[in-house]
């Protein structure tokens, strides 16, 4: 019974005016989410948090870089289940949300590259290091370019997305590679200090900004999506009657 | 099914292959050209170029195997010969691999011949050599298998070249690493099982998964 319900549910979700009027309703609402989350975050990242007994001041930049590689790869995983619900069960919809993910996540990892960057000019004395940790996010970044173009270079919107959901399965192996790459290489890199199973080895007063800034990318993410998706729909389907009556009846 | 589709796309691919022996090896001229570019542009001291050579023959190989890709599917798919594979009751995977094995007879196989002939232009040591054909061994059947599937991926564009170059960059970045470090390792005293062991299991982990990948996207752009 519960079943039937989510299934039906779960079709609605997929037809583009049910899905229009959600991801009209919606942003706004994930959009203050951020907004509050993000305040709350940043005073406390600047404000509350006492300064790092080695790197001073400079670590704060941390409540950007971790929250953003965290979204950066939380994003891929993302589009890789809308991959397999688009090639499997060929809901357009998933297909339109895993392509517009795709900048998003890009972003993401851009961000987290030039935060580290930063991060690592006084602190390494270096802007980059060829280690396996960054070299991995990097080739996120260009797995994530890859999706991109390869989406763009097709005439037919689903026959690109379609392709492209292929490559986004492959390069799901990079995923694992840059979660272990600071155990299973000697990385300039430091090892994971937060652990959801056992004690993290942050100290406690340091955690509570990285928890509201983490939230706040996840709502930022969430917004963004929507966003763009509702805009690819109405793009894509622009000569469609659907989308001329519903812009009837806002004019 | 038999075997005979199989043996029919092999022998037809080799002999298309040796009537146009020229364009078949063009590949390997640029891999040499880029050799010789290499000492001109860093100049020609043998100690340093001893240090680059494991890297610089396999970013040299890559780079010349990434040309023939292009060539992989596409004329198959312009004069129709692809859509004859869904025909009949062949699996159309075995013709895929098929395909690959051709394919890297042509193009992979003389660059591991001649691996020597490369090493010896950059002054690698010479007891590293076994180990870089060895390596380029596993390095040009997975660059086959990897940029096979990102040549049918691109199969439905119009750019497929430059695109192609940008999607292969990602998925072989793990084989050069290994590849070039493998090399690296023995010139350097050091053992290379490590590197050629992480080659060989990322080997079979893209004969098995591979085929199936490309077939899927082949399909996708027949339809």
């Amino acid at each position: 019974m519960i079943w039937t319900t989510l299934k039906v549910g779960f079709h609605r979700l997929g037809t583009p005016l049910v899905f229009h009027r959600l991801s009209t309703v919606l942003p706004p609402w994930l959009w203050a989410g951020f907004v509050i989350c993000a305040a709350i975050g940043v005073y406390q990242a600047l404000y509350v948090v006492p300064a790092d007994y080695q790197q001073g001041d400079s670590f704060r930049i941390l409540y950007v870089h971790v929250p953003a590689a965290w979204q950066a790869m939380a994003t891929y995983m993302v589009m890789a289940v809308l991959a397999v619900i688009a090639l499997v069960w060929r809901i357009r919809i998933a297909e339109i949300m895993a392509m517009v993910s795709a900048p998003i996540g890009a972003a993401m990892t851009l961000l987290c590259l030039a935060t580290g960057s930063i991060w690592g000019r006084p602190m390494w004395g270096t802007w980059w290091a060829w280690d396996a940790r960054l070299t991995s996010m990097l080739v996120l970044l260009f797995i994530y370019l890859g999706i991109m173009a390869l989406y763009a270079a097709y005439e037919d919107h689903r026959k690109g997305a379609r392709v492209a959901c292929l490559l986004i399965l492959v390069g799901v192996i990079n995923i694992p590679i840059i979660h272990f790459s600071v155990e299973w290489w000697t990385t300039l890199h430091q090892g994971a200090t937060i652990r959801f199973f056992g004690e993290s080895t942050m100290h406690p007063s340091m955690l509570p900004p990285l928890i509201w800034m983490t939230v706040a990318f996840k709502f930022l993410y969430a917004a963004a999506l929507l966003g763009r998706a509702r805009n690819e729909l109405l793009l894509q389907d622009r000569s469609r009657n659907w989308v001329k009556t519903l812009m009837l009846k806002a004019t | 099914m038999s075997g005979r589709p199989v043996w029919a796309l092999l022998s037809r691919d080799l002999r298309l292959a040796g009537r146009h022996a020229g364009q078949s090896l063009l590949p390997l001229v640029f891999l040499l050209a880029v050799l010789i570019l290499i000492p001109l542009g860093v100049g020609p001291g043998p100690n340093l170029l001893a240090v680059m050579a494991p890297g610089m023959v396999w970013v040299a190989a890559l780079l010349s195997g990434l040309l023939a890709l292009e060539h992989l599917f596409r004329p198959d798919l312009e004069d129709g010969t692809l859509e004859q594979w869904w025909v009949g009751d062949h699996s159309v995977m075995a013709l895929v691999t098929v395909r690959f094995f051709s394919h890297w007879l042509i193009t992979g196989l003389p660059v591991i011949l001649i691996a020597p002939l490369a090493a010896q232009m950059l002054y690698l040591p010479s007891h590293a050599i076994p180990t870089l054909m060895l390596s380029l061994l596993l390095g040009t059947a997975l660059l086959t298998l990897f940029g096979g599937l990102v040549a049918a991926l691109t199969l439905g564009t119009q750019r497929g070249g430059v695109l192609l170059a940008i999607l292969i960059f990602p998925l072989i970045v793990p084989v050069l690493i290994f590849g070039a470090g493998a090399t690296a390792a023995v010139a350097d005293g050091l053992s290379a099982q490590a590197h050629l062991g992480l080659l060989t299991a990322l080997l079979v982990l893209a004969l098995t998964l591979v085929p199936l990948a490309t077939t899927a996207a082949l399909r996708l752009n027949i339809e």
